[in-house]
C-alpha cells in the first residue's frame, strides 16, 4: 500500500516535469518558428554583408513566404551587383520524409527559388540547382525546430 | 461447433497421411518446428584436404552452422541444441535410429557428408521425417570449396522448400548503402554481402554520396544514384567487372532507378525546373520514354512482376500517395485511401501486393495492401523507416530503420531489418557498419 502512493506521487511529480519541460521547449521553438517555418537566424551564413543566403520552408511545401521573398529580392541585387557571379541553389528536405519523394522536394524547393531570381532579372544561365533531399541537414536533431533549419534551400557561390 | 471441429479433422488427416511433415508460413508461426541439424560428417580421406585448403578443421560443423542458422531466423524452424544429440554425425548420416532422434523431441532432421573430389567441394545431405521414420530427400552437389557457406544455404533452400511448399531465399546477397560519419556528412558506399550478413565487400569507396541500388534480375548488375562531381545521377555497375555507366543524358537530376523484371529496361524518375516525371530507358537501343506528364512530383517507380503495370508514388492529389499506371502511362489510378502519406511502393514478387512506407501521425510504417489498395495492413511501427524490399518468394520484407537523436543531437544510426509478410519474426539484420537502402536480389542459384 505504502509503495503504491510513493509511486503514485512520483508518477504525478514526473508528469508535471514533463508538462513543464514540454512548456518550455514549445515556447522557444515559437520564438524561431512562425507555423513550422523556421524564422531564427542560428543557422543561415550570409553571400555578402545584408545578403542571407538560405530561405526555410514549410513540412512538404516549396512555397516561398514573405520572408523568403525578402531574403531572395536581396540575393537578386546582390546578384545584379555581381555579374560574373555563378550560383548553385542546394534544396533540401528534413529527414521525415521517404528517401526519394525528399530528392524530388528539394530540387522543387530550389527551383521555387530560382524562380524568384529569375523575375527579378537573373539569368537562368546563372543559376543552377541540386538537390540534396535529406542528405545533408545543417542540424542534426530529431525535433521540430531542427526540422524547420533543414527544410531550406541555400544559395552558394559557384565561382 | 462441432461440425466445424469435424471439417478441420478431416482436412488435416489426409493431408498428413500424404505429405508427412509440414511448415505452414501463411501465418505467424508460434510453434517454430523442432529440427536437428546434425553436424555434416566429414570423409576422412578428406579431412587434411580441407585443412590445407580451407584451413577449416570441421567444415562440416560450419556448413550445419550456416543452416542452423538460417533455419532459426526464419522463424519458422527451432533448430535444437546439438549438446543433445545422442548419435554420431557419420552413422545417423547412414541411418538415423529414429527412437533417439524422437527423445530429444526433433520432428526433422538433417544429415549429410562432405568430401573432397578433384580438388572439388562435394556435400550430400538428407532431409528425415523422425516421426514417420522415413527420409524425404537426399541431395547432393559439388562446387569450388571456397563456396562452402553457399552450400549451406542452398540446403536451407532445399529443406524450406520440401517443408512448406514454397521456394526460399537463403541463397541470396543484399546490396544496400553503408553509412559512417556524424549525421550532417554521412559517407555513403556501396556494399553486398550474403543474404545473412557473411561475406560483406564494398563496391564504391565513398568519395562520392551514393542512393538506392537495385539488383536486376539477375542480381548480376545494379542500379543507383551517384553524385559523382556532384551530378545526381542514375548509374548503371556491373558487379563482377566493377565497370559503371551513366545512364541516360538528361539535363539534370535522375533517380529513384529500378530495372523492368525482364532487366532490359531502367524506369526511374527525371526531375527538371521543380517537376518530377517517371521515364523508361531501354538499355539495349538507348530509346528513352516519358511515361508520367504531370506537374506533380512523380517518383519511386516499381514494375508488376509481368511488366504490364507501374506502382508509383505522386502528390497529385496534394500529398505523397501511392498510383497504379499501365506501362505506357495511360490509366492512372490512386490506390492508397487511409489516414497519412504513403510512399515507396515496391511490387511483390507474386504480384498480388504492394509493399509500401505511410506516415501518419509522426510514425513511419512498413506496410502491404492488394494491388487494388484494399485489404491495408501494417507490420511495424517506428520513430522511422521506409524502403522495403521484397525477399525472390515474396514472404520476407527487408527495410531499414534510423533512430531518433537525443536533444544535443547524437545517438543517430541506420540499421537493416527485416519482417515476415505475416508480421511476425522481426529481426535486426547484422551488418558491419550502420546501412540503409537495401535491395533483396533473387536467388542466385537455380
Amino acid at each position: 500500500m505504502k509503495l503504491n502512493k510513493i509511486l503514485k506521487n512520483a508518477f504525478l511529480v514526473t508528469v508535471a516535469c514533463l508538462m513543464m519541460s514540454a512548456c518550455a521547449t514549445s515556447k522557444k521553438s515559437t520564438g524561431q518558428m512562425q507555423g513550422d517555418v523556421y524564422t531564427g537566424k542560428d543557422t543561415v551564413e550570409y553571400l555578402a554583408s545584408g545578403v542571407p543566403d538560405r530561405v526555410f520552408f514549410a513540412t512538404n511545401e516549396s512555397v516561398l513566404t514573405t520572408a523568403s521573398r525578402e531574403t531572395l529580392r536581396k540575393q537578386a541585387a546582390w546578384l545584379r551587383k555581381n555579374s560574373k557571379i555563378t550560383v548553385v541553389l542546394e534544396g533540401h528536405a528534413d529527414e521525415r520524409g521517404t528517401r526519394e519523394y525528399n530528392l524530388a522536394l528539394g530540387e522543387r524547393r530550389a527551383n521555387s527559388a530560382k524562380d524568384y531570381l529569375m523575375t527579378y532579372g537573373i539569368s537562368s544561365d546563372r543559376i543552377s540547382v541540386l538537390s540534396y533531399g535529406k542528405e545533408r541537414p545543417v542540424d542534426s536533431g530529431s525535433n521540430p525546430l531542427a526540422w524547420s533549419k533543414n527544410r531550406r534551400s541555400v544559395t552558394v557561390k559557384a565561382n | 461447433m462441432l461440425r466445424i471441429l469435424f471439417i478441420i479433422i478431416l482436412i488435416i488427416l489426409p493431408s498428413k497421411a500424404i505429405a508427412l511433415i509440414e511448415v505452414d508460413i501463411t501465418r505467424g508461426n508460434l510453434n517454430p518446428l523442432p529440427i536437428a541439424v546434425s553436424p555434416l560428417s566429414i570423409d576422412e580421406n578428406s579431412r587434411k584436404g580441407f585443412e590445407t585448403i580451407l584451413n577449416k578443421k570441421n567444415i562440416g560443423s560450419e556448413i550445419a552452422l550456416v543452416v542452423e542458422k538460417n533455419l532459426k531466423a526464419s522463424g519458422l524452424f527451432n533448430p535444437l541444441n546439438k549438446d543433445s544429440f545422442l548419435q554420431d554425425p557419420d552413422i545417423a548420416n547412414l541411418k538415423p535410429r529414429f527412437e533417439d532422434w524422437n527423445l530429444i523431441k526433433a520432428q526433422a532432421l538433417i544429415t549429410g557428408k562432405v568430401k573432397i573430389v578433384d580438388d572439388k567441394l562435394r556435400v550430400e545431405f538428407r532431409l528425415w521425417d523422425v516421426l514417420a521414420g522415413k527420409e524425404m530427400m537426399a541431395l547432393a552437389f559439388t562446387t569450388v570449396p571456397n563456396n562452402w557457406r553457399r552450400v549451406g544455404h542452398i540446403i536451407t533452400d532445399k529443406v524450406y522448400e520440401r517443408l512448406t511448399g514454397e521456394k526460399g531465399y537463403f541463397d541470396t546477397r543484399i546490396i544496400y548503402v553503408s553509412e559512417a560519419g556524424p549525421k550532417t556528412r554521412r559517407i555513403k558506399k556501396l556494399a553486398i554481402m550474403d543474404q545473412d550478413g557473411a561475406n560483406n565487400k564494398f563496391l564504391t569507396l565513398g568519395n562520392e554520396l551514393v542512393l538506392t541500388p537495385r539488383f536486376n534480375p539477375t542480381s548480376q548488375m545494379v542500379t543507383y544514384l551517384s553524385y559523382f562531381k556532384n551530378l545526381p545521377r542514375v548509374y548503371l555497375l556491373d558487379i563482377e567487372t566493377g565497370m559503371q555507366e551513366v545512364v541516360g543524358d538528361f539535363p539534370g537530376m535522375t533517380f529513384a532507378p529500378r530495372f523492368s523484371p525482364d532487366g532490359k529496361k531502367i524506369i526511374m524518375s527525371f526531375a527538371k525546373d521543380g517537376n518530377s516525371d517517371i521515364y523508361t530507358m531501354d538499355l539495349e537501343n538507348r530509346i528513352v520514354e516519358k511515361i508520367t506528364n504531370h506537374p506533380s512530383i512523380d517518383t519511386s517507380p516499381s514494375f508488376s512482376p509481368d511488366g504490364k503495370y507501374i506502382a508509383f508514388n505522386s502528390d497529385r492529389s496534394g500529398y505523397q500517395q501511392i498510383y497504379i499506371m499501365k506501362n505506357d502511362g495511360k490509366n492512372v489510378k490512386r490506390i492508397s485511401f487511409g489516414k497519412g502519406l504513403y510512399g515507396t511502393p515496391v511490387w511483390s514478387p507474386r504480384g498480388d501486393l504492394i509493399a509500401f512506407t505511410k506516415l501518419h501521425k509522426g510514425k513511419f510504417y512498413i506496410g502491404v495492401m492488394r494491388t487494388d489498395g484494399s485489404g491495408e495492413r501494417l507490420l511495424t511501427e517506428n520513430f522511422y523507416q521506409e524502403a522495403p524490399s521484397w525477399s525472390p518468394n515474396g514472404r520476407v520484407l527487408i527495410f531499414y530503420r534510423e533512430t531518433k537523436t537525443d536533444s544535443k543531437g547524437e545517438g543517430f544510426s541506420a540499421k537493416l531489418w527485416s519482417i515476415d509478410l505475416t508480421g511476425y519474426n522481426e529481426r535486426l539484420v547484422n551488418t558491419p557498419t550502420d546501412a540503409s537502402d537495401p535491395s533483396w536480389s533473387s536467388l542466385l542459384s537455380n
